[in-house]
């Protein structure tokens, strides 16, 4: 086993799904250019798999999260892009607060006392 | 389905596309970072993983998986059905035995019980009669059908029928048909139109009306070539000539009681002096239709009403007299019912059993392919997915099966109506339709769930390592027990069908052995009337003519003795008398006089018959018209009406036969109402009266068609023939109606008991060799499991006995413990039947017993083959056979 693949985290159940939304957010982009921003902006700490990226993506597109279309990139190589839809921002803003609430949560489980001091 | 078919072809490349540009690009970046090309292109594909399992987990996004799996259980199961056709056929042939024999019964019960009577509105139709201090459903006079036809509120229509048989003249050869006088409504009622032509006008079934008549489809193809112009022609019954006014359909039969009737003629044109006679009881009975709303119950309010207006009006006649009005559903069904849903559950019993032997037939291949289960599950198959498939596989069979045994259905139900004809009301209304297909269909799915489930639950928990570990061989102990468990069910219902069929059995011989009174053998029974020229003759023309009749049918050879026969005849047909006794009080009016079966019979009847007389004598041939009137009764009669005097010597008074007569013997009793019903019936006193004794206006009526008995030498060759020879001989004009054999009339009455008997047969036939072939397979496939132990053993010293005493305890406590089991079953089941046995009692011991040891026989049998085997063992064979 590399090295690299001890830092890396199993992403938590239905995390992905609001990775992938926000990473659409600053546009339309195809599926290897998530796993890539995903990877880039976590700093190399969340590795996307690809077997859980594409069923993700289709499952999104089958919610009508996000909407998909054939583009040519700029490597001339045509490439399925993903844009979010209107009902996908929603969702999103859902799921970002959500996961909001849930990591307040385990900060608070985690660190007790900083949550006593502040009360 | 093509869209989403070219739809799915598009997203399948589009996907390979897709990934395939993910790989490229991240090759891309790769190269870009400075790795050589090729070492870029492998680390990116390790890097993306399996494909073909990511192109799997993002199809099942597309939500076609389901599908896309179960097209793949089921290849997968057609595969595997395929790869152990011995498996599949035994399994499809036992499946498809119990499915036939369901769905054929299933018919017949969906036929008879549950469809609607093939009327408009059926539910508003019902059955009418009198009911009297004697019946429940006795005959209602022509009247009183008039005067309930005017005074009720409750009824649409009404009208009553009652059967006759005519003698067709002037068409071809003088044939007899059976016909029913029916009042104007009665089509009407029914809701059923003539072919052609029209139905009867109201007031045209009046007496004294001109003579018109409705044939059947049937008889106007055979007799007019159905041609339209048969309305307005004239057609010859009884010497009458009665104008055709209208054609029947073929598919009426008034739900078989009017099975091969060919005229219908107005109940007015019925020349029995009898008919305006409002205290007549001739056998009319009738049927209504209620107002839109009306309850029945409002119908028999109503119906009360006008009965206590009718007894007022006319206590002499009418005093005591109701109307009883039953759904006529009711009274076509009558008592098939509790027959039909016995053998409804004995051949569920019998699919049961086939599904518990197809279930321990998939156990025991579930214990050969549990390597490839746990290869499977190793290779990431869920469980769910394994239990899917092997429902996949079960009701795959099931449905084979089920296709299979729709055709053995179809033979079946032929099978059964044939069986059936004579005791099964609305025969003509049984076919596969599409509920028996449904039925079919939902049994088949049922069958294949309910014995899928038991070894697909099986292949669940078991540990994956041990199985692979064990190569395949593995004791199972759980299995072994799923399976005798299934064995001691299988047996237990075997037992209760056998036990069923013990009993039919039992009654059907208690049956056949009932002394019927009389002596049935070599006895024909048949009708002879006389030309229609004779029809305005005097009563002594008739009688001259009837006694040469009885002189010309005396002299053929091979006959013994012979008998005019009119009123009731034993098992047949039945008539009854009003009487009192001299001496009594004279009764006032008909209600209190007494009901008496009355045969009208010549000096030889008992001779014919084998009736024994008791005491006293019977008629000579002088006891003739010139003769003071006598009468001869059975023993009932004289100790039902005269309990402390001697009949013998006593007068009654008979209203329809010329008055006072006198008792001058004693006769046995005959059972007249049938050899298992006769002791329930009420009326069961019987008498019997001189032929050449009854009144002029009978002798008249009596030309037209009289019965004949013959008691004839079994030895004479072809005696019907003859006798139809000397009938024609006499005149061209006299007719001669089919023979019947007194045995088949006792055999006839005795046709739903046979069928019964038959079906209960087969099932328990079926039953036993399924249940065998169950018990020897579960006990070979032990000896298959245990060869290995059995070799040790007999390395060990063991005898080829013990060897032998093993396994056949092994089976021996699976048979013994079905037994038990089914001995249980039995006591609470059979009691059900009770209805449809005759002189056995439900629970009888010595068909319990005999069947119960049969069956333990049976299964030693079945234990004894595998045994041998494990017997024979060679222990050298044995060990190596690791």
């Amino acid at each position: 086993m590399s090295p690299r693949y001890q830092n890396r985290i199993e992403l938590l159940q239905g995390t992905l799904d609001l990775l992938i939304l926000q990473t659409l957010r600053w546009g339309p982009q195809h599926g290897y250019g998530i796993s890539h921003a995903i990877r880039t902006n976590s700093g190399d700490i969340l590795q996307v798999d690809t077997g859980s990226l594409y069923p993700a993506l289709h499952r999104l597109e089958r919610q009508k999260w996000i909407s998909a279309d054939w583009k040519v990139s700029e490597n001339k190589q045509r490439v399925r892009v993903y844009k979010l839809t209107a009902k996908g921002k929603k969702q999103l803003e859902s799921e970002r607060s959500r996961w909001a609430q849930v990591s307040d949560a385990i900060a608070g489980v985690l660190n007790p006392a900083k949550r006593e001091s502040e009360a | 389905m093509t869209f989403s078919f070219w739809r799915r072809q598009k997203r399948e490349r589009e996907l390979e596309e897709e990934i395939q540009s993910h790989l490229k690009m991240a090759a891309q970046d790769r190269t870009d970072r400075g790795e050589t090309p090729d070492h870029a292109r492998s680390a990116a594909q390790r890097e993306l993983g399996n494909v073909g399992l990511i192109k799997e987990v993002t199809r099942e996004m597309w939500g076609w998986a389901s599908f896309e799996r179960l097209m793949q259980d089921l290849r997968y199961g057609l595969r595997m059905l395929a790869k152990s056709p011995g498996f599949t056929v035994v399994a499809v042939l036992t499946l498809a035995l119990g499915i036939g024999a369901n769905t054929a019964l299933f018919s017949v019960v969906n036929g008879v019980l549950l469809k609607p009577l093939p009327y408009p509105q059926p539910e508003q139709l019902v059955w009418l009669a009198e009911s009297k201090p004697n019946f429940a459903s006795g005959s209602i006079s022509f009247p009183n059908f008039r005067d309930w036809q005017k005074d009720n509120r409750t009824f649409s229509g009404m009208a009553v029928y009652r059967s006759y048989n005519f003698n067709i003249l002037g068409l071809g050869d003088a044939e007899q048909v059976g016909a029913r006088f029916i009042t104007s409504d009665f089509f009407n009622v029914l809701g059923v139109g003539p072919v052609i032509g029209r139905t009867f006008a109201s007031g045209e079934d009046d007496i004294g009306r001109s003579p018109i008549v409705m044939i059947s489809e049937g008889l106007w193809k055979r007799k007019f070539n159905a041609s339209p112009d048969v309305l307005g022609k004239n057609i010859n019954l009884d010497g009458t000539g009665y104008t055709i006014v209208g054609v029947t359909p073929a598919s009426f039969d008034f739900s078989g009681l009017f099975r091969d009737v060919d005229v219908y003629a107005p109940l007015g044109q019925w020349t029995n002096p009898l008919l305006p006679n409002r205290g007549a009881g001739l056998g009319v009975h009738g049927v209504g239709r209620l107002n839109p709303g009306v309850t029945i119950e409002q119908a028999r309010a109503d119906m009360a009403r006008i009965s206590s207006n009718l007894a007022t009006a006319y206590p002499d006649t009418n005093k005591g007299i109701g109307a009883t009005l039953r759904p006529l559903r009711q009274t076509m069904v009558g008592d098939v019912r509790v027959l039909l849903l016995v053998l409804l559950a004995a051949v569920g019993f019998v699919l049961l059993i086939a599904c518990v032997n197809v279930a321990n037939l998939m156990l025991a291949r579930a214990a050969t392919r549990s390597r490839e289960f746990a290869i499977r599950a190793a290779l990431g198959a869920g469980q769910a997915r394994l239990v899917r498939q092997l429902l996949t596989e079960s009701i795959l069979l099931a449905f084979a099966a089920g296709a299979l045994g729709l055709l053995l259905a179809v033979w079946g139900t032929r099978a059964a109506l044939q069986f059936l004809a004579q005791g099964l009301p609305r025969a003509s209304e049984v076919h596969l339709d599409a509920r028996a297909l449904l039925f079919a269909a939902l049994i088949s799915l049922s069958c294949g769930i309910l014995f899928g489930l038991a070894p697909a639950l099986k292949s669940r928990g078991g540990n994956l390592l041990d199985t692979l570990k064990e190569g395949g061989r593995g004791e199972s102990g759980t299995r072994h027990r799923a399976q005798g468990l299934l064995v001691i069910v299988e047996m237990a219902m075997a037992l209760v069908l056998l036990i069923s069929a013990g009993l039919m059995l039992r009654s059907l011989t208690s049956l056949w052995n009932v002394n019927p009174g009389f002596d049935s053998h070599n006895v024909l029974a048949f009708g002879v009337a006389l030309p229609p020229s004779m029809r305005n003759a005097s009563a002594a023309e008739i009688r001259a003519a009837l006694r040469n009749v009885d002189r010309q049918l005396a002299a053929v050879p091979g006959v013994k003795s012979i008998s005019l026969s009119w009123g009731a005849v034993p098992l047949s047909s039945d008539d009854e008398d009003l009487f009192w006794i001299e001496g009594k009080p004279k009764p006032l009016t008909d209600n209190e006089k007494s009901w008496s079966i009355s045969y009208v019979v010549e000096e030889n009847y008992l001779q014919v018959m084998g009736i024994p007389l008791q005491r006293g004598r019977f008629f000579t041939a002088e006891d003739n018209e010139n003769a003071s009137h006598v009468v001869v009764v059975d023993d009932l009669f004289a100790k039902k009406y005269f309990p402390d005097v001697d009949p013998i010597g006593q007068h009654i008074f008979l209203d329809n036969k010329g008055g006072r007569a006198e008792i001058i013997g004693i006769v046995s009793h005959i059972k007249q109402w049938g050899l298992d019903s006769d002791e329930k019936e009420t009326l069961r006193a019987e008498l019997y009266f001189p032929f050449m004794q009854l009144p002029d206006q009978a002798m008249q009526l009596s030309g037209s068609g009289t019965g004949v008995m013959v008691r004839y030498d079994p030895r004479a060759a072809a005696i019907g023939d003859s006798l139809r020879a000397a009938v024609k001989g006499i005149s061209a004009e006299h007719v001669m109606s089919k023979t019947q054999t007194m045995d088949e009339i006792i055999s006839d009455s005795l046709a739903s008991q046979r069928f019964s008997m038959a079906v209960f047969g087969i099932f328990a036939a079926l039953a036993l060799v399924l249940a065998s072939v169950g018990i020897y397979g579960v006990i070979s496939y032990l000896v298959q499991q245990r060869t290995q132990e059995i070799g040790v053993r007999v390395a060990l010293g063991a005898k080829r006995s013990d060897v032998l005493r093993l396994i056949l305890g092994e089976g021996m406590r699976m048979a013994g413990a079905g037994v038990i089991l089914g001995l249980m079953a039995s006591f609470g089941l059979t009691r059900l039947m009770a209805s449809l046995l005759y002189g056995v009692s439900a629970t009888d011991p010595l068909t319990f017993t005999a069947v119960a040891v049969l069956l333990a026989i049976v299964a030693l049998a079945a234990c004894y083959i595998p045994a041998r085997r494990a017997m024979r063992v060679d222990p050298m064979v044995a060990l190596r056979y690791e």
